[in-house]
């Protein structure tokens, strides 16, 4: 009976797996590769109501309606770049997977960068104030001082034996 | 004997050294007041780009008679209330009544678009818990809805004589919403005698 619920969820997620390449069975495509673009396109577009999921996977009502829309336009041969501006006029950035490059995600696009820069810059000033460490000559007086303390550190750890 | 480790022991680089520990600790309470923050938002919730841009056109039948036709240049010079709506939506139910209480009060005309809906149902649901609209437009295929930039019903869009979208309600109105968002809008609008 275990056996027998385990295969059946496996089945299960097996099948589920498959539920995303029949949002798009219903459309025709002259061929392999006009499907795989526009599979492609469709990929990148975020489905606003289930929003983890893209416009070629969603089966909410709503991405069913825009992948009938991206059809129409893409079966009137409009390029990429129009069918994206289609969307992102109505429903802003957020329908892009990949936030577009311009002023305001600046930030967005340099930040990570800048982190490491701050990183590398950190890492360089750490290493740097070691390798000067080794450098330090110690005057006369320290060396004493120095060999002061350890005797006295040895002193101490025969004590506590 | 003539290991340099132990030189670093002496107290200079006490004191500025301690405050640079403390770094990583503002960087990360920084890190926690974003994370906050993003608890507290709604990620359903997308500003929509259509705000201050003109309303897109449209022309659709009303529910009432289908030979009837609006266009968005038949609303010019009116301010307006574009409630998208449909009978199969649970939190219109809850809306409705916001709705009814704004049509009583008289201060904007709502327009109902009936969002992929079936006409009958529509009807049904206005003769049950009353119309509030001056006109209900039917939108069966959605095409409008998507123009709006419409991701969820309900939606609400005000706008202004001049077709310009000026506010848009995402998700139920609520009671408090009519004084505090709605009457201030309506009275920016007039004040520029639009």
């Amino acid at each position: 009976m275990k056996l027998f619920k385990t295969v059946a969820f496996i089945g299960l997620f097996l099948i589920s797996g498959f539920a995303g390449a029949t949002a798009l069975s219903s459309y025709t495509f002259e061929d392999k590769a006009e499907e795989q673009a526009f599979r492609e396109l469709t990929a990148k577009i975020r489905c606003l109501v289930c929003q983890n999921q893209s416009l070629a996977d969603s089966d909410a009502e709503l991405a069913s309606d825009l992948r009938r829309e991206v059809y129409a336009l893409w079966k009137e041969q409009k390029s990429e770049d129009e069918i994206v501006d289609f969307l992102v006029s109505r429903y802003g950035d957020f329908v892009l997977y990949d936030p577009p490059f311009k002023p305001s995600t600046y930030f967005l696009w340099f930040g990570p960068l800048f982190l490491l820069l701050i990183g590398a810059y950190v890492l360089s000033r750490a290493l740097k104030s070691k390798t000067e460490d080794k450098e330090v000559e110690l005057t006369e007086a320290d060396q004493q001082r120095l060999k002061a303390l350890l005797e006295d550190d040895n002193d101490n750890q025969e004590t506590t034996k | 004997m003539s290991d340099p480790n132990p030189a670093e022991a002496p107290t200079e680089t006490k004191t500025p050294g301690r405050t640079r520990y403390l770094i990583p600790l503002f960087v990360f309470l920084i890190m926690a007041g974003f994370l906050l923050k993003g608890l507290f938002m709604d990620p359903r919730h997308i500003p929509s780009v259509l705000i201050n841009k003109p309303a897109p056109e449209f022309n659709l039948p009303t529910l009432y008679n289908p030979e009837k036709l609006i266009s968005k240049a038949g609303m010019k010079g009116k301010v307006w209330l574009l409630n998208v709506w449909a009978s199969w939506c649970g939190a219109c139910r809850a809306e409705h009544q916001v709705l009814n209480e704004i049509a009583r009060m008289g201060i904007v005309d709502i327009i109902g678009l009936d969002y992929k809906d079936e006409a009958a149902d529509g009807k049904r649901w206005l003769a049950q818990l009353g119309n509030p609209y001056t006109e209900v437009l039917v939108d069966k295929s959605g095409r409008t809805g998507i123009d709006f930039g419409v991701y969820g019903v309900p939606e609400s869009f005000l706008i202004d004589g001049e077709g310009v979208i000026r506010h848009k309600f995402t998700g139920p109105l609520y009671y408090p919403d009519i004084k505090e968002v709605l009457i201030p809008k309506l009275n920016e609008i007039k004040g520029e005698g639009k």
